[in-house]
């Protein structure tokens, strides 16, 4: 703001106003506009989630609300840590996130260097490949149900045409076997161009004169992209799975919209798995202890990101 | 490694921030490891304890 705009809105402000801002000291405005931030996250976050310990440690059930709630201990936390069933959700989540990490990375970096050559319908090809993560994860769930269908799906008759196998004689969604994979898959069909986007970054941030200065040496163009590629993109790849590694740790509406947990508890990940126990078993204080001890573990996970992160920014 | 010990005894924000990822790395994969039973049982509290510890140390001198 220039100096005459400046003198203008101190001419506009009401004496009195303007008498109690000068009476003001720099810190106290500054903490005048910060406050309703504050008070947002102190009610929206801090409250909710102070709560959320305190229940844990109770046998509250939201559904009876006269019943007496005790306090228990520790006793929500020893039976989710000793229980094998929640265990095989732990192991389902880590199949989904180790998958969907791993095609997601792999697929995504050779489209962002595939992208980053330069040539005709360059920007065409990125914004088709975007796509898919500009979608509902919602709507990419119920299209996908139908993608899926063994008679009339399209990915049946896609394996039969490289396998032979007949369309009707595998369902993904109802094997015990494929339905995992499932799930794998269109989580990478969906979120592979975010890796993307990420990878290519990384790679547009690479100066052109460190390649000039490698051929002038003579490297070798797969020693180019061992020695100067990988290890400039390596921070950002690096953030691509943590952000990944977090978002799918929670994955919850595009599992639900496709198997549903099913079938039987194969693709019930942790966050479905604390759904029901809080809002189908109203088991509130169990679910608590649940909650926290995912919030932990994300918020560890978060840790480790914001670590890589600043590394990423100091480059 | 000797530079490493060094910064631990006196309270460098880099290698604790090191063992604070170490340790929630080492939760996370107990957590979701399919050999050990026990091993899921005790990974809350390595989290925990690594989580925690990275909030302290994140405060300590770099």
């Amino acid at each position: 703001m220039s100096d005459k705009s400046i003198d203008r809105v101190a001419a506009a402000t009401p004496a009195p106003v303007a008498r109690k801002i000068r009476g003001l000291s720099d810190r106290a405005i500054a903490w005048i506009f910060v406050a309703p931030t504050i008070f947002l996250l102190l009610a929206i976050n801090i409250f909710p989630l102070i709560w959320t310990i305190q229940l844990s440690f109770t046998n509250y059930k939201a559904n009876r609300i006269g019943r007496e709630v005790k306090n228990i201990g520790l006793r929500n936390y020893e039976r989710i840590l000793t229980d094998s069933d929640i265990w095989l959700n732990m192991q389902a989540t880590a199949h989904f996130l180790f998958w969907t990490i791993f095609f997601q990375v792999l697929i995504g970096f050779t489209l962002a260097w595939l992208i980053n050559k330069k040539f005709k319908g360059n920007d065409l090809w990125t914004t088709i490949i975007v796509l898919p993560m500009m979608l509902s994860p919602a709507v990419v769930g119920n299209f996908w149900k139908f993608l899926y269908q063994p008679q009339i799906g399209l990915f049946n008759y896609i394996v039969t045409w490289f396998t032979g196998a007949e369309p009707s004689s595998f369902e993904m969604l109802g094997s015990v076997d494929l339905a995992p994979w499932s799930i794998v898959i269109v989580d990478t069909w969906m979120w592979t161009p975010f890796v993307m986007l990420i990878c290519l970054a990384g790679l547009r941030s690479i100066p052109d004169y460190i390649y000039e200065a490698a051929e002038i040496d003579r490297a070798s163009k797969l020693r180019q992209f061992f020695t100067i590629t990988i290890p400039m993109v390596l921070p950002f790849l690096m953030l691509a799975v943590l952000f990944r590694g977090i978002e799918n740790f929670k994955m919850f509406d595009l599992v639900v919209q496709l198997t549903g947990g099913g079938p039987g508890s194969t693709t019930e990940l942790t966050s479905i798995n604390l759904k029901r126990e809080a809002f189908e078993k109203w088991r509130t204080g169990y679910a608590s202890a649940y909650a926290i001890i995912l919030f932990v573990t994300v918020f560890g996970l978060a840790s480790i990101y914001v670590k890589a992160l600043n590394k990423v920014k100091e480059r | 490694m000797k530079n490493f010990l060094s910064g631990l005894a006196r309270l460098r924000r880099g290698p604790w921030e090191f063992v604070a990822t170490l340790l929630i790395a080492l939760g996370v994969f107990m957590l979701m490891q399919p050999f050990a039973l026990w091993a899921y049982t005790y990974s809350f509290i390595v989290t925990l304890v690594g989580t925690v510890m990275f909030i302290i140390v994140s405060h300590f001198k770099e």
